[in-house]
């Protein structure tokens, strides 16, 4: 990959121009260059913790399923076998895999959300 | 657009007011993709009005919406209001000579809507720990009302509700083990069927217009109004999603479960159990998941062209990380 710039200093100067020039747009058009400096903000953070929280993803499920993969493959097994009711809340280790993948999720998609039980 | 409504608001003024009936104010407040709301007021026979017009602005197809028409929706506000609920008054419902298309006209109520502001503005400190009590109360007299003959309104259960958003859900492909995992565990955690009362059915901060003095002053929106479990309108205001960065208050980022439910026993309702509350809670935040789901696909599929759309679709992330911890607090 090429590092001047790297690809998440392109979105991130993009990002910044739309905050530059949020003040000038109607109200409409402000709200939606909002909505995509956002949106923005969310592929910079997918591009540099995405890998990492993948990697923890794959290695939950690995875990839960008890053999290794590929994100989509183990992902589609994962959903699967919880809607046949094979793996439920009960099942060990489960519910923790989930939590780190919706930890990590969130913190790519929605920094600011505030989950129930965080407060 | 804009220039149709106004010259109907003229023409509504006269109709109301009496002959010579002069405009005094006009302006929109808000609009979805189907729906406007206008602000307006006229100096009349019987002196200042100040009101406001609800117009639906794009076809509308009752039989095959989830929605209920805007004249059913004026007759369960009469009908709600008239049994002692905090609801606007119905001033008029519009027909063709008025041009406005499917419309009705309220008594504008002051207060605020915005649920940030209900659940973080100073203003509001004073009256904030009594809102979530009030909103017991008020939904009692909703729930007792018995449903006006002739409209239609859809029955709901938890399985009904279940099988219609799984259905939707794996209608966008979309592969979600949290989703997966909570549509399981509320399959095995349907309550106990109840007798159906009428449901505002989108009964959430944001959709209540408090005021800063007293509290509760009118419920609004009430185009998803059915009749079902009264527990379920119970559990979408404590739905996370509407809890405005409060999730520590489960009522609406305001209050708690204890006072929501000692306020709807106080004012004469039926007892309901927390547990029930939570499972319509839960299948809140799955229900919320699923629609931004399918906010998403209506950009993908090139329905709507909007940066917003998408956008809502990484927000099923929230109620994933919601879910996640209901999953693992259990009912």
């Amino acid at each position: 990959m090429i590092t001047h710039p790297r690809t998440e200093e392109l979105v991130e100067s993009v990002r910044l121009w739309i905050d530059e020039i949020r003040p000038t747009l109607d109200p409409r058009n402000a709200f939606l260059a909002r909505v995509a400096a956002n949106a923005l903000a969310t592929v910079s953070r997918e591009i540099t913790e995405g890998p990492a929280a993948e990697a923890a993803a794959v290695a939950g499920m690995a875990g839960v399923l008890g053999h290794a993969g590929d994100h989509a493959t183990l992902n589609a097994e994962l959903c699967a076998r919880i809607r046949s009711g094979e793996l439920t809340v009960e099942t060990p280790g489960l519910l923790t895999a989930l939590q780190v993948m919706a930890r990590d999720q969130i913190a790519i998609d929605q920094p600011s959300y505030k989950p129930e039980g965080s407060f | 657009m804009e220039l149709d409504v106004r010259a109907g608001l003229e023409k509504l003024a006269g109709r109301l007011g009496g002959e010579g009936a002069k405009l005094t104010e006009a302006g929109r407040l808000s609009g979805g993709a189907s729906m406007e709301t206008w602000a307006f007021a006229f100096e009349g026979e019987n002196g200042p009005e100040r009101l406001i017009l609800r117009r639906r602005s794009a076809p509308f197809d009752e039989e095959t919406a989830r929605s209920v028409s805007l004249a059913t929706e004026a007759k369960l506000i009469q009908a709600t209001g008239a049994n002692g609920a905090r609801v606007p008054k119905v001033r008029h419902v519009c027909d063709d000579a008025d041009g406005l298309g499917e419309a009705y006209v309220m008594v504008r109520v002051d207060g605020e809507t915005l649920g940030k502001k209900i659940v973080g503005d100073p203003r509001f400190d004073a009256v904030r720990p009594g809102l979530a009590r009030q909103c017991g109360e008020s939904l009692v007299a909703i729930h007792k009302t018995p449903p006006p003959p002739g409209l239609n309104l859809k029955t709901v259960d938890g399985v009904a509700e279940l099988d219609r958003y799984e259905e939707v859900y794996r209608a966008t492909g979309a592969e979600r083990p949290i989703l997966e995992l909570a549509f399981q565990y509320l399959r095995r955690h349907v309550p106990e069927p109840v007798e159906p009362t009428l449901l505002h059915g989108d009964f959430r901060n944001g959709n209540i217009m408090f005021d800063p003095q007293s509290g509760v002053a009118a419920i609004l929106d009430w185009e998803l109004a059915h009749i079902g479990d009264p527990a379920e309108d119970m559990g979408w205001i404590c739905t996370n999603s509407w809890r405005f960065g409060r999730p520590d208050r489960p009522v609406g980022g305001f209050g708690d479960y204890a006072d929501l439910l000692a306020g709807y026993a106080a004012a004469g309702g039926r007892s309901i159990e927390l547990s029930r509350v939570r499972f319509w809670q839960m299948l809140g935040s799955l229900r919320w998941g699923v629609m931004c789901l399918t906010m998403y696909l209506s950009w993908r599929d090139g329905i709507t062209r909007s940066v917003e759309r998408p956008m809502i679709g990484r927000r099923v992330s929230e109620t994933e990380a919601d879910l996640v911890v209901l999953l693992e607090e259990g009912l």
